[in-house]
């Protein structure tokens, strides 16, 4: 099944843990471990949770003026961001669309960009088009780990000391064993946490002493999912893709206020045009949470009715499942941007009309060390 | 016990044969969340999707393994789904009565069953 599948440098490791491994972004990585999905995901709210999340992009941009050009490809103040400091960001479509989301950071002489997998080659693409006077490198030497959960701060502090310092959104490059560790504390899930740019080579043992502490499990990509649905946090390709505007996807937060309609720097960036305009007027429609109001799940795709009769379908699920911290199916959609919190629609689940009501995200509150 | 391809379990007790899934098809679906049962007295064809099973996963079927009507239903699984992963061989979904009691003995026995799903 994996034979044309690229393996990342902890492939060894997960299988020995009895990791089930499936194809995503090219790679084989690993879905669940024997705990399984829902064990896994309440481990993470309740200790920590080891993520082998490899797969994705890890990029740097050196050169002179790298914060003023990136801002020629994403919305974001990237100059007012202070050195040792992290942001969301988004990379724009001339349509006013996302090509990826991405966090940035700057890391005093360079910036240290971190995409979505499956999109690293198009946003590379992006980037290198966008940026042709600075040197734009995909690294394929390190790997990236994400610790989460509430005994991560300790876990990880025990490895490497200084981290318990840094507040949310800090990063810093700290050693361990020889290694340099790029830090940063944030994360997918809606817990504290840290994710973790680690040299290919010392991967595996690094993983390895996280994972002999006491309050550390292996967790997949089926967890990494449910935790951060719970979060309100959308998925690249389903929650957010070319079609979809920021500001329709309730991301017009990531959008300072510099760069927009007004600011010193509003604009120059794919689809300004479309966002800045939207930013004011608000959007047609907007991702929302949907609470499904009985036991069934409601999974991407499912199509939403204002009625149990109406032909014409307002909004569609883009992902949805089980939430196991509510205990209950949780979903996010796109529906009218004049649905308020509370408005029950209906669900087309197998042919029948269940009841969803829309409600504000994210499910679960996260616990982030500001 | 006989066995379908489907990794359903039927256990005939006096022509009321009552069926669920097996422990390796539950280990497959992993947590379930979700189960939706037939109808009592329903008319069910061999084939036709009875049951659906939502897992943190997916959405999967049941379908039913023989022709005929479902006579009981197992209504502590739609309060607690993941009796399903506790027990797979207890967890029953339904009784059925079949009027193709010949079929059964088509159906794999436990060793066939094994050295199928190896």
């Amino acid at each position: 099944m994996t034979d044309d599948l690229m393996q990342l440098p902890l492939a060894a490791l997960h299988a020995e843990l009895g990791g089930k491994m499936v194809p995503f972004a090219g790679y084989a990585m690993p879905v669940q471990y024997p705990a399984g999905v829902m064990a896994e995901h309440l481990h993470t709210r309740d200790k920590a949770g080891l993520f082998d999340v490899s797969h994705m992009g890890q990029v740097v941009i050196r050169g002179s003026g790298a914060a003023a050009a990136l801002e020629q490809v994403i919305p974001m103040n990237v100059q007012g961001l202070a050195e040792g400091r992290q942001r969301y960001g988004l990379l724009t479509l001339p349509g006013g669309g996302v090509a990826d989301d991405l966090m940035f950071a700057n890391r005093g002489d360079h910036l240290f960009v971190v995409v979505n997998g499956a999109m690293k080659r198009a946003d590379m693409d992006i980037l290198t088009a966008g940026l042709p006077d600075h040197e734009v490198t995909l690294l394929d030497d390190r790997a990236l780990l994400a610790l989460q959960g509430p005994s991560a701060e300790a876990v990880l502090e025990s490895l490497v000391p200084g981290v318990a310092q840094m507040r949310f959104m800090d990063v810093r490059t700290l050693s361990w064993s020889g290694a340099e560790l790029w830090i940063s504390r944030s994360g997918y899930t809606g817990e504290d946490g840290y994710e973790i740019s680690v040299p290919a080579d010392h991967a595996e043992a690094f993983a390895r002493a996280l994972l002999a502490q006491d309050d550390v499990l292996p967790i997949g990509l089926g967890a990494r999912d449910s935790l951060r649905l719970e979060a309100g946090m959308p998925l690249y390709g389903q929650d957010l893709t070319a079609e979809i505007t920021p500001v329709e996807a309730d991301l017009a937060w990531a959008i300072q206020k510099i760069r927009r309609t007004g600011g010193d720097r509003a604009g120059g960036f794919p689809g300004a045009e479309v966002i800045l305009p939207q930013l004011d007027q608000g959007p047609a429609r907007r991702r929302s949470g949907l609470l499904p109001q009985g036991r069934a799940p409601m999974r991407h795709g499912v199509t939403l009715f204002a009625s149990e009769t109406a032909t014409d379908p307002v909004g569609e699920v883009t992902s949805g499942g089980f939430g196991p911290s509510v205990g209950s199916p949780v979903a996010m959609g796109y529906v009218p941007a004049d649905c308020q919190a509370g408005t029950t629609l209906y669900g087309d689940v197998r042919g029948r009309r269940l009841p969803v009501t829309v409600t504000d995200l994210p499910f679960h509150t996260p616990r982030y060390k500001r | 016990m006989k066995y379908t391809e489907e990794h359903e379990w039927l256990d005939d007790n006096e022509g009321v044969i009552t069926v669920g899934i097996t422990e390796h098809a539950a280990t497959q679906l992993g947590d379930v969340v979700f189960v939706e049962l037939p109808e009592v007295g329903a008319t069910v064809t061999k084939g036709e999707e009875i049951v659906v099973i939502e897992s943190v996963k997916a959405a999967s079927d049941i379908t039913a393994p023989l022709d005929g009507e479902i006579v009981e239903i197992n209504e502590a699984l739609a309060d607690t789904p993941g009796l399903v992963n506790e027990d797979a061989e207890a967890a029953w979904f339904f009784k059925m009565t079949t009027t193709t009691p010949e079929e059964m003995d088509g159906l794999m026995d436990e060793d066939a069953y094994k050295e199928f799903i190896d």
